[in-house]
């Protein structure tokens, strides 16, 4: 990642912000901030930047469920986006077409330039910043003010570019430009490595839990040896990889379906270009 | 503080008295032995509601072992609600626990009957009928919560035998506390599975996230179980258990979160300084929720014990916690008759 300190990245001014709550209808901190803010938006506006507060998935928030068919959060595919069939597909795909709609589309010039995609976990992760893109210069230095302006309490960045493990969500929608200047800039990164199950039997349910030393223990070093999961009946199995990795999403209840335990991660530093408006 | 003697010739009556600023009522049993049958058939139910996943995974583990019996006693392991539990969802169309008053289990079902209502008449048949001399001796229900209780044992009226359990684990447990919230609901009106079997409570662990299993969780419920059951093959050789004082929480009443007059949805959140306090003695003025505008509301009452604060759950029920007044409760010696 090679970048001049002494020119800056270019990026036209940021107009059009949304803030998304209800992607997932049962994570509530989103719900509530959004449903506050579209009776009264006050606290999000700023003067050169149009903000909108939105409910992405109105059905799952009135169930109080995850989703109603499909996750949302995994719908923005373009196969998705370009199906045909209306109220014949599946409830979430039909929300991402009209999110797309109104907030993008998806990689033109028309797009928001910023969406916050507000989430609740399970696991003890704090507050967590997710990146997408590791060469997202405006996205890394966003990141980096939030964090410096939080300090001291913590806000982690997780950066999730793994050609495998990454996923079309809602928030990738938008683009991302920029408003003052900002030089140069290393951020600390938590880059996803690999997605570990719980070990299960031939019927695929689950013979053994997040060990009791592993558990609350997002972002803490994990080492080979370190016991990982306990079974049932009381046995320890460690972790077996090659170095020390930094696990989170530990435990995460709507993950048991989509064969996850918790994420490995290893630490990196990015480097951000210096930015200006153009 | 004067104590409040009763003496409890049907421990099933209870006489409440709104004596001013007394925290602590007393109730005597009957000061003679009491002696009890032999316990011959035990259950273990889980997944009572779907999301609640300790006494499910208890449930699975000792039937993959095949736990049927403890000593002598026969032991019945019952997975409760298993559409929900396939669901990953509290109940499908109505709360299951709350289906056993005797009006719901003597209605006849109908086609269009709800599913839990049509699943409360089986658990019925298979571990009552309720109130008979056929039910399952002792039945234990295993329940999570969001809430920061700990391990709760519900009783949902006086049981000598159930508390006795309780004071046993209590003493014995590598962990604490281990607590007794006692609710008073006359067996006809009592609505929860446990009501079901002769003498039945339920065991409440938490804090759990619903739809997760936690392995400190699940091992505090097994090493109670493991308890139980060294309880009940004591029991039936012929150990007899002293009499003595056991401290409960009575539960007395419950408080709803702020709403919204015209939309209903709530309006404020638990106050941090609540927040996972459950059984921290509360006082008037204390702060109980916080607005989502950021001011404080808060507790006006008699001085109270809250539980089940910030229960999921509850939500739809109207609850946002509990409240209790600590009690003693005397219990006399018991053991099997001969």
């Amino acid at each position: 990642m090679s970048s001049s300190y002494n020119s800056s990245a270019r990026f036209n001014e940021a107009r059009r912000v949304a803030i998304f709550g209800g992607t997932h209808g049962n994570e509530m901190s989103g719900v509530t901030l959004v449903n506050l803010w579209m009776k009264n938006g006050a606290e999000i506006q700023r003067k050169t930047v149009d903000t909108k507060p939105f409910i992405t998935n109105p059905r799952a928030v009135e169930k109080c469920a995850r989703y109603v068919d499909t996750d949302l959060n995994r719908a923005f595919t373009p196969e998705n986006l370009s199906a045909s069939g209306g109220k014949e597909l599946p409830y979430e795909v039909q929300r991402a077409q009209e999110i797309n709609r109104l907030f993008g589309p998806k990689g033109s010039p028309e797009a928001y330039d910023v969406i916050f995609d507000l989430h609740n976990t399970t696991s003890n992760m704090g507050c967590t910043l997710i990146l997408e893109n590791s060469k997202d210069h405006f996205n890394l230095q966003m990141m980096n003010y939030i964090k410096k302006s939080m300090a001291p309490a913590s806000c982690l960045v997780l950066l999730n570019e793994h050609p495998l493990l990454k996923y079309s969500t809602s928030r990738s929608v938008a683009k991302h430009p920029v408003g003052m200047e900002f030089p140069s800039c290393t951020v600390e990164v938590f880059r996803v490595s690999e997605r570990v199950d719980y070990p299960r039997d031939a019927n695929g349910n689950i013979i053994a839990m997040v060990h009791p030393n592993l558990q609350d223990c997002d972002w803490e070093p994990l080492n080979p040896g370190d016991p990982m999961f306990q079974t049932f009946d009381g046995k320890t199995i460690p972790y077996q990889g090659t170095g020390t990795v930094y696990p989170t999403f530990i435990n995460e209840a709507a993950y048991y379906e989509k064969q996850q335990a918790f994420v490995t991660t290893r630490r990196e530093t990015l480097v951000a270009s210096a930015i200006r408006k153009a | 503080m004067d104590p409040l003697d009763h003496e409890l010739q049907n421990p099933n009556e209870i006489i409440s008295h709104s004596a001013p600023a007394d925290l602590s009522r007393q109730i005597n049993g009957c000061m003679e032995h009491v002696s009890f049958p032999p316990l011959s058939r035990f259950a273990v139910c889980g997944g009572t509601h779907g999301n609640e996943m300790t006494g499910v995974y208890v449930v699975r583990e000792m039937k993959k072992k095949n736990v049927d019996k403890v000593g002598r006693v026969s032991v019945m392991t019952v997975l409760s609600n298993p559409e929900a539990v396939h669901l990953c969802r509290r109940y499908v169309e109505t709360d299951l626990n709350r289906c056993f008053t005797d009006a719901l289990l003597s209605a006849p079902l109908t086609a269009s009957s709800p599913h839990e209502m049509k699943r409360a008449h089986e658990l019925n048949a298979l571990l009552g009928p309720k109130g008979s001399q056929q039910a399952v001796n002792l039945l234990c229900d295993i329940h999570n919560t969001t809430a920061n209780m700990g391990v709760c044992f519900i009783f949902y009226h006086f049981d000598w035998l159930a508390l006795h359990i309780y004071r046993y684990v209590q003493s014995k447990i590598s962990f604490g506390p281990v607590r007794a919230i006692q609710f008073h609901t006359p067996l006809p009106e009592a609505y929860s599975l446990e009501s079901v079997s002769q003498n039945g409570f339920a065991l409440e662990v938490g804090p759990q996230p619903t739809g997760v299993v936690r392995a400190d969780i699940y091992n505090m419920t097994t090493e109670t179980l493991d308890l139980i059951m060294e309880w009940i093959e004591k029991f039936n050789s012929g150990t007899v258990f002293e009499g003595g004082d056991v401290e409960a929480f009575s539960q007395t009443r419950a408080l709803d979160y702020p709403r919204d007059p015209t939309t209903d949805e709530i309006t404020a959140a638990i106050h941090p300084q609540l927040q996972d306090n459950d059984f921290k003695l509360l006082r008037a003025g204390d702060p109980i929720f916080q607005s989502f505008t950021g001011e404080a509301v808060k507790y006006e009452g008699e001085e109270a014990y809250p539980f089940f604060v910030n229960e999921c759950a509850y939500y739809e029920k109207k609850v946002a916690f509990q409240l209790a007044q600590k009690i003693t409760i005397r219990l006399p010696s018991i053991s099997v008759k001969n």
